[in-house]
């Protein structure tokens, strides 16, 4: 949408003020994100930029807090840096490390979960016989729109009461259960462009329909199915109300341990493990383009 | 017409099976193979999910503490005209018996906590009472627990224990709109300075209804350069709204707690660049103004996707014809633009308030005093104030209202076109 030469001058003056106006939106969104990063560096314990830092200077900037992941709640913080003694204390002890684990275990169960249920549940939602689609549809999407305090308090009671409160299991049944309506989203959208006739013609041509599940339909909805267990893993990997609800102190997850930081202690460690986690999404999100591309190839829609 | 039915039943397949009834057999496998496949996630949401809630908010209909404790009291309140204060005989010695047992099997706090919500300071009455009840073993019952503390000859408590009795009620829902009962039973307004949840629901509405306009000014702009831009520079700006969406919701709060805070990143400019001086810096988090910004930012991805998607498929040519034929770029743009992507601006906005009234974490961290929202309500009557059944009931509230709005979405847009990235 270029500017014709003959644009008059309240029309330039629209384009340049438009385009102003679209460029403020997109520093609203994108500043705050890279705001983080810089403060995460902070040589104070302050969440704000230092007269030092503003000069530049080096000794205002250090990985004080990057050391800090791995050494709060350390039994022996003494101990020689980076020595095996200091790894294995860090590992088994420092409180971040301990939710890490967690964050990544749940979410790795909750994500094969919610991406098997979901594939499936999926599959049968795009076949055009499918009975009661739409109330099916509402019934499976309807994790992402009811409040999540109200899904947690109904966990919270019901888990407690068949002895799933606290454990790893409650919390991983919890994430699948908001996991799922993304798979089934990103799935049946890739479904929607997939040609059926494909099938026939393997079925034609005398494939049985386990070799047409895997040769057929599942390399083509792979990039979609991928996509979808990615924004389980980060739905999950991001949850914090059921955590908060369900899990007890062994299972704290990333997300939990920076809520009680933000609420209780705040410190620059926090501002330190969201770079981090600005890094994994970046990744996620790279992966997801890359995915969406490559679907889109595969199944015609965009040139190559 | 008759013909035609005719001839369609009359095709026999080469087995010698009418076509028809094949071709409904084949039909019906490909309806339960669709089901099948269906049902594995169907009943996990059913069992985990559905279930659990509709469990959690029957509680608002549910106090059977009272009743439990207290059961010989509750009998005789059951069948009790419910005028005044009862006189000395079976009510008394059932209450005196039923405070001894409660200390014994140290239940009292539970009843004393239950009419505590209703009746402040009725917690000490009871313990103070059920610690002096065991002195008291013969008639007069009455007269000696009003010599032990006076607050039982009183015909508010005695109304307020016959509500109380019963294990299925409505008073969380009563409570739950700011209502009470007076001492004739009736139903009233709560007075002035303990009216907070519907001004609460009020405030959830309407700072969502800020959120969703806020969001759809910054989005709507933002998506239409998006849908003209060449596809490469598109996708590279799109990243930028993507990147947002796929960052940790703790995250952005931090950084907006960063941004916003009084030594912050946007008071620290505006101070530098001598817009405001040193003494005025902002009060801008911690408060509905902070809630506000941090949400929109939040949800702001939700409005631009759903545009996105719908503006990309308005044809270009439309505006140029609706050019060529004398509109100017105004209305142009106006009456031939913008009806068009309506589906768009429905879809983004629905999303959005939908995600916006039910949120939790944002207003919790940001939100300060005046700016928590219902579900902050929710939590806190769930994790501190542990009066379950009127969180349910606040709960079945805001759900209701979530749910209106979901049927709605789903007839004006439909879940099946709900898109991400």
């Amino acid at each position: 949408m270029g500017l014709p030469p003959y644009a008059a001058t309240w029309e330039r003056i629209w384009y340049y003020g438009f385009r102003f106006f679209c460029a403020l939106v997109f520093l609203f969104l994108i500043a705050p994100i890279l705001i983080i990063i810089p403060l995460s560096f902070n040589a104070d314990p302050y969440f704000t930029f230092t007269k030092g830092m503003l000069a530049f200077k080096p000794s205002a900037y250090s990985f004080r807090w990057y050391l800090d992941i791995f050494q709060n709640g350390m039994v022996n913080p003494g101990l020689p840096k980076f020595s095996w003694a200091w790894l294995a204390d860090s590992w088994q002890n420092a409180q971040w490390i301990h939710a890490t684990k967690n964050s990544w275990f749940i979410a790795i169960c909750a994500t094969i979960l919610s991406a098997s249920l979901g594939t499936l549940a999926a599959l049968g939602l795009s076949q055009s016989q499918m009975p009661a689609r739409n109330f099916f549809m509402s019934l499976l999407i309807s994790p992402m729109i009811v409040p999540l305090v109200i899904t947690a308090a109904g966990m919270f009671f019901f888990f407690s009461n068949v002895g799933l409160s606290g454990t790893y299991l409650g919390i991983i049944l919890a994430h699948t259960v908001l996991g799922t309506p993304f798979v089934v989203i990103t799935v049946t959208a890739t479904l929607i462009g997939f040609d059926r006739s494909l099938i026939r013609a393997g079925q034609m041509l005398g494939a049985p329909a386990h070799t047409v599940f895997l040769k057929i339909i599942m390399p083509l909805i792979l990039p979609g199915v991928i996509s979808g267990a990615l924004f389980a893993f980060i739905t999950s990997f991001d949850e914090v109300v059921a955590v908060i609800f369900l899990a007890n102190y062994d299972q704290r997850t990333i997300p939990r341990q920076m809520w009680a930081g933000i609420r209780e202690q705040i410190s620059p460690t926090i501002l330190a493990v969201a770079t981090i986690l600005i890094v994994i999404s970046i990744m996620l999100l790279t992966m997801v383009e890359l995915l969406r591309r490559r679907s889109e190839r595969l199944r015609g829609l965009s040139p190559a | 017409m008759v013909d035609t039915a005719h001839s369609a039943a009359g095709v026999i397949a080469d087995d010698g099976v009418p076509l028809k009834v094949k071709l409904a057999r084949a039909t019906r496998r490909q309806k339960i193979r669709a089901l099948l496949l269906v049902t594995p996630l169907a009943l996990f949401i059913v069992l985990s999910f559905v279930w659990p809630i509709t469990v959690m908010l029957l509680r608002s209909f549910d106090s059977p503490e009272f009743g439990r404790v207290m059961h010989r009291t509750s009998a005789f309140l059951e069948n009790w005209d419910g005028t005044g204060v009862p006189p000395e005989g079976p009510a008394w010695k059932a209450l005196v018996e039923d405070l001894v047992q409660a200390r014994e099997d140290q239940t009292i706090g539970k009843a004393a906590t239950v009419v505590n919500f209703e009746m402040p300071a009725a917690r000490s009455l009871f313990t103070k009472s059920a610690r002096h009840a065991k002195n008291i073993t013969a008639p007069p019952y009455k007269d000696q627990l009003i010599a032990v503390d006076d607050g039982w000859n009183s015909p508010e408590l005695w109304g307020l224990m016959k509500r109380l009795a019963p294990a299925f009620t409505m008073r969380f829902y009563v409570n739950a709109i700011d209502r009470t009962y007076d001492k004739n039973g009736d139903i009233v307004q709560q007075p002035e300075n303990r009216r907070i949840y519907l001004p609460l629901f009020w405030r959830t509405f309407v700072m969502s209804g800020t959120v969703m306009l806020c969001c759809l000014f910054l989005g709507y702009p933002v998506a239409y350069l998006l849908s003209v831009l060449p596809l490469r520079t598109s996708n590279l700006l799109m990243i930028m709204v993507l990147l947002p969406f796929w960052t940790s919701l703790l995250v952005r709060t931090t950084a907006w707690i960063a941004m916003l805070q009084r030594e912050g990143v946007i008071n620290s400019l505006l101070v530098w660049a001598h817009i405001i001086s040193e003494k005025e810096r902002m009060q801008l988090i911690f408060n509905s103004t902070g809630t506000t910004i941090a949400m929109t930012h939040i949800l702001l991805p939700f409005m631009i996707l759903p545009l996105y998607s719908v503006m990309k498929t308005v044809p270009p040519s439309y505006m140029r014809a609706a050019r060529s034929l004398g509109a100017n770029q105004f209305t142009a743009f106006t009456r031939v633009y913008m009806p068009q992507t309506i589906p768009g601006v429905g879809a983004g906005s629905l999303l959005v308030f939908i995600l916006a009234i039910g949120y939790y974490i944002t207003p919790a961290l940001v939100g300060g005093e005046t700016g928590i929202l219902i579900s902050n309500m929710i939590a806190y009557h769930m994790q501190k104030s542990l009066n379950w059944s009127l969180a349910a009931a606040l709960g079945t509230i805001l759900l209701a209202g979530v749910m209106l709005l979901y049927w709605l979405y789903n007839r004006i847009v439909g879940v099946d076109n709900m898109k991400l990235g």
